[in-house]
Parts: structure tokens; C-alpha cells; sequence
């Protein structure tokens, strides 16, 4: 009965029931939103690394493995690499960053495609000249760029040349020596990939370059790909927190607002309850339960826009952020919102159950 | 009557407080009411009648005197022994129906039903009440798709689910038309006689008063006749 009853006085004043649990969704979007994407793009980052095929990464003394940006490696060490024992291709690749999330990378084609397998191209193939670009299918997408679109990439006309699949390296590809002209970094690469002939032995491998190449840093991709996870991105806790933070103060205000309206505007309802024999504690956990249902339903429906939001990003900017679905962290933020919703509905609640019945029933 | 009176009210005192003023609102209540009785109460606005009903149902505690309820003494009694008394001895009929408006007719008497602690089996006392009061039919509607009598007799239904020993209906007709008024009234004296169910009610109405047994007359917080 007393479930019935819950669920009449939310369909009882349904716009005020659907607001409050809208309102309640938008911290659960917030952190499903911020979690999602922060965990699809580290993911999205692993796979496009495993795409390369190589199984050593190298970066030249007192560089971070965590951010290729600049070209602090001669690009001479790609081919002493390269003739080192156990060692199948060597290739450096050029990092130029183009603002926000984006980059494009600047590879010697033929090596890349030897370590890679190649790109999978859904339209045109590799570079026929200088001018050429490569770009993956979802940023064809959000451009609008077809196969001989003229494209505006580091103040420099590019023509495409190939899409292709999604997977390997990054989203724009140009050819090494020509990004390393517009960029002043002649003779120099960013990181240098190698795949090694027996991936077996990458341990002692690693070990013998770095006895020879002294002062450069070699790591392992299984390695590299362990560091790719949340706690290598900077702030990236301490942001979430804040979110989470402000989602059960938005929680709170919102469900204590809502619940103290709904004990104002049931102020006789209240008394003609207390009438009829319902004790304090049953008024206050009739509100605090229907505090809890609006919570539960915001947690439903922000679990839900978190599809929607995943949907729009997919459909309108497949390009740029990826946002992955994070179900275990579902009982996480129904905890975080049912948790605000019970502390904001805690002043209503005691305020419904310590009502004067007599002044609850006259009131008007 | 040998036997004790249900309701034994003596000396009774009730002052509020409203703002920084004390109302006396009851200034030395005798009363006492049998079993089975149907009493009558009259008396201008303000004369302290609903005060009366709100300390014999547990509402509010007396501030002096002595009230007994079915033989426990109100005055003595904690706001959860109080709450309790409105689940089982007590029920209140109001002049507004005051029914949970979003709740259909059903289950407003169920909620009752709930609160009093009863189960839910079927209970053939009640189905003929249902039957007495004419509303069977209109259990699955809400009060607003009811006519006043009708939720007036709803408010009946629910306040006697319970078997309360004492039913109280504070101007049970004061926002009936005069049919059904009369339909009201004849309710509670078919349920006072049939089920013997003691009822106090309140009225402005001597036609309406001259269905209890007796009447008194309450005046400036007191009772202008013994009770």
C-alpha cells in the first residue's frame, strides 16, 4: 500500500516527478559522460597503439612515453635501429598536434605499412605525392572530405587520398618528410616503433639496446599499453571527484527542493494521514521512499541520456571524443545519487513527520 | 448505564498558544459518553467543539483536567501512544471529506486499513457496511470523479474499517446539499444502530443534531448542559 501510495503522489503532480528526476539524471550523465569518455578515448588511444604492430617504443633521453608532441629524436637512430639483431622494421613517426584532442602524424609509408599490415582503405589507397593526406573514415565523416577533397591541415593544402578504417595510428596521416619540412623538424621524429622478429624476446632485446643506444628509453608496447589507463592522465581523478561532487550537491538541492515543495503542497495530505493513525516515522519514510524513487529514476533516465549523449557524439562528431559505456560504474552513481537524494530529502521528511495534524488539516 | 462510560472527560482545560497570546479554548469540560451512543454536539463557531474532538482523537493533548478514552487516560499519554489511539479506538469524520485525492476511493480505505494494522483478508462486517453505505460500486474512482455525498460516505467507509470503538464526525453535512445530508445522517444512524458504533458528531444543523441520541450545547469553551 504504502509503494501505491508513492506512486500515486508522483503521478499525481507528474511534471513536478518528471523535473526533479531529469534533474537529478543530469549529474548521473555528468559523471557516466566524464567516466565514459576519459575510459573510451585511453581506450580508443590502446587500440589505435596496437594497430601499429610494433612491439618497442623508443624516445630519446629524458622524454615522457605519455605525450609524443615535438620531434626530439634524430631520425638517423630509425636506421641504426633498424640494424640492430632481432629487430624486422624499424620506423619513426612525426607527432604534430593541431589544437584540442587532435593530431596528425607524418609516417614513412612503406615501413609503417611493413610493421602495420597497412592501412584497410575504404576509398583510394596510399600517397601518390607530396601533397597527399590519409584520413580515417569518421573524420571523412564529420568533414564531409571524399576522395580528392582539398583539405586544410598545419596552413598547408592537402588532397586526400585514401580513407580508411579506424584502428591504427591516428585519424589524419601525412607523409613523414613533408610534415617534417612544414614543422621545421627536418631529420627528426617524435617516437621510433620496432617490431622485433621474435616477440618472445622483447625483454632482452630492450635490454641489449639499451646497453648499446645508452641514455634512450625503450619500452615494451605490452608495457606502454599498461600505462594507458586513468591514473597516467594528469587530473584526471581529482576531476572526476569534483564531478561526482557536484552531482550529489545537485542532487541534494534538487531532490531537498523538490520534496520540500511536495511536503508544502501535501501539508493536508500530511495531516489526514496523521488522522488516520500514521506515526512520524511512516510520514518521514513516505517521503524519504519517494525521494529515493525520484533518485532511482534519475539515476534510469541519466543512465540512459548517457546512451543518448554517446549516440549524438557518434552521429555528430564521430571524429573527435569517443565515450565508452561504463555499466560498473552505474551502481556507482545510483549510489551517489540515492545517497543525495536520502540526505536531501532528510529536512523535508523530519519537517512532513513533525507537522501539527491540526494545523495540517486546516491548511488550505 | 452500568457499564463505565467510553468517554469520561472532566475539568478539561485546552489553551493555545498563538503567537504571543494564550487562547483558552476549552475552560472546564464534563462530559461523558456511553458505549453505542450517537451524542450530538452544537454550538457556535469558536465555542471549542472541534478542540473537544481533536483531544478525545488523539490530535492534540489536553493542557488541564482528565480525559478518558476507552479507559486510557489521553492526558498521559505519549505522541506515539496518541498516534496509536487514531489506528485503533478512534476515526475521524470531516466536514471536507479530506480523502487522499490521488488515491481511488479503495484504496483510500485500504491505506486506513493499512495504518490500523489490519490484514488483508476479506471482511464480511465491512462488505456490509460497503453495502450500507452504498459506494460498493464506486471503489475504483477517484474523489474528484465523486459527488460530495459520495465522498462523504467514502470518508464514513474509511473511518469505520477499522472497527474504531469511537467515530468522530466533526460537521460531517456542512458541505452536503440537503439530500445528501440526509443520506449522511442516516448512515451514521444505521451504522450506530446495526453495528452499535459510538459517534460523536459535530453540527451547526439542529435537524442534523436531533439524529443523536442527546445534545449538548457548547458555549465559549465550556458545555451549557451536564453531560
Amino acid at each position: 500500500m504504502t509503494f501505491k501510495l508513492i506512486l500515486e503522489n508522483m503521478r499525481y503532480r507528474p511534471l513536478r516527478s518528471l523535473l526533479s528526476a531529469l534533474l537529478i539524471a543530469i549529474p548521473v550523465t555528468l559523471i557516466l559522460t566524464l567516466v565514459g569518455m576519459s575510459q573510451g578515448m585511453l581506450a580508443e588511444s590502446a587500440r589505435r597503439t596496437r594497430g601499429i604492430g610494433a612491439d618497442i617504443m623508443v624516445r630519446p633521453p629524458n622524454a615522457a612515453f605519455m605525450g609524443f608532441s615535438g620531434a626530439p629524436t634524430p631520425e638517423k637512430m630509425v636506421s641504426a635501429l633498424a640494424q640492430e639483431p632481432h629487430i624486422a622494421v624499424a620506423t619513426g613517426v612525426i607527432v604534430q598536434g593541431l589544437g584540442g584532442l587532435e593530431n596528425v602524424q607524418g609516417v614513412d609509408l612503406e615501413q609503417f605499412d611493413k610493421m602495420s599490415g597497412g592501412f584497410e582503405y575504404i576509398q583510394g589507397g596510399p600517397f601518390k605525392g607530396p601533397d597527399d593526406i590519409l584520413v580515417e573514415e569518421s573524420y571523412a565523416r564529420q568533414h564531409k572530405l571524399r576522395l580528392g577533397s582539398p583539405v586544410q591541415v598545419l596552413g598547408h593544402s592537402w588532397r586526400v587520398a585514401g580513407i580508411f578504417a579506424s584502428g591504427k595510428l591516428t585519424r589524419i596521416v601525412l607523409p613523414l618528410d613533408v610534415v617534417q619540412k612544414l614543422t621545421a623538424n627536418i631529420g627528426h621524429v617524435s617516437i621510433i616503433y620496432l617490431k622485433v622478429d621474435n616477440p618472445a624476446n622483447v625483454g632482452s632485446d630492450i635490454d641489449a639496446l639499451s646497453k648499446k643506444f645508452e641514455g634512450f628509453r625503450f619500452l615494451s608496447m605490452t608495457e606502454y599499453l599498461s600505462m594507458v589507463s586513468a591514473d597516467s592522465v594528469p587530473f584526471l581523478h581529482p576531476f572526476i571527484n569534483v564531478i561526482v561532487g557536484i552531482g550529489v550537491v545537485i542532487g541534494f538541492a534538487v531532490v531537498c527542493l523538490s520534496m520540500y515543495m511536495a511536503v508544502l503542497q501535501r501539508t493536508r495530505e500530511i495531516g489526514i494521514l496523521k488522522s488516520l493513525g500514521a506515526s512520524k516515522s511512516y510520514v518521514l519514510g513516505l517521503i524519504v521512499a519517494e525521494a529515493l524513487a525520484m533518485g532511482l529514476a534519475g539515476t534510469v533516465g541519466g543512465i540512459l541520456l548517457s546512451f543518448v549523449g554517446r549516440w549524438l557524439i557518434m552521429t555528430l562528431v564521430p571524429a573527435s571524443l569517443t565515450q565508452a559505456i561504463v555499466p560498473e560504474w552505474w551502481p556507482r552513481t545510483a549510489a551517489i545519487v540515492l545517497g543525495a537524494s536520502l540526505l536531501g530529502a532528510l529536512y523535508p521528511g523530519l519537517r512532513a513527520a513533525r507537522q501539527d495534524p491540526i494545523e495540517a488539516l486546516a491548511y488550505e | 448505564m452500568s457499564e463505565a462510560p467510553i468517554i469520561e472527560i472532566r475539568g478539561l482545560r485546552k489553551v493555545y498558544r498563538v503567537g504571543k497570546v494564550d487562547v483558552e479554548a476549552l475552560r472546564g469540560v464534563d462530559l461523558q459518553v456511553s458505549r453505542g451512543e450517537f451524542l450530538s454536539i452544537v454550538g457556535p463557531s469558536g465555542s471549542g467543539k472541534s478542540t473537544l474532538f481533536h483531544i478525545v482523537g488523539g490530535l492534540t493533548p489536553p493542557t488541564a483536567g482528565v480525559v478518558r478514552v476507552a479507559g486510557d487516560d489521553v492526558g498521559a499519554m505519549s505522541d506515539a501512544t496518541r498516534t496509536r489511539m487514531r489506528k485503533q479506538t478512534v476515526s475521524f469524520v470531516f466536514q471536507k471529506f479530506n480523502l487522499l485525492p490521488n488515491l481511488t476511493a479503495g484504496d483510500n480505505i485500504e491505506l486506513a486499513r493499512y495504518l490500523g494494522g489490519k490484514d488483508h483478508s476479506q471482511d464480511a462486517g465491512f462488505q456490509e457496511a460497503l453495502d450500507l453505505l452504498g459506494i460498493a460500486h464506486r471503489m475504483g474512482h477517484k474523489p474528484s470523479e465523486l459527488s460530495g455525498g459520495e465522498q462523504q460516505r467514502v470518508a464514513i467507509a474509511r473511518a469505520i474499517v477499522n472497527h474504531p470503538a469511537i467515530l468522530l464526525a466533526d460537521e460531517p453535512t456542512g458541505n452536503l446539499d440537503s439530500a445528501n445530508s440526509g443520506a449522511v445522517l442516516e448512515v451514521l444512524r444505521d451504522l450506530n444502530e446495526r453495528l452499535g458504533q459510538t459517534i460523536l458528531m459535530i453540527t451547526h444543523n439542529p435537524d442534523a443534531a436531533a439524529y443523536g441520541h442527546r445534545t449538548v450545547h457548547m458555549q465559549d469553551g465550556r458545555i451549557l448542559e451536564p453531560g
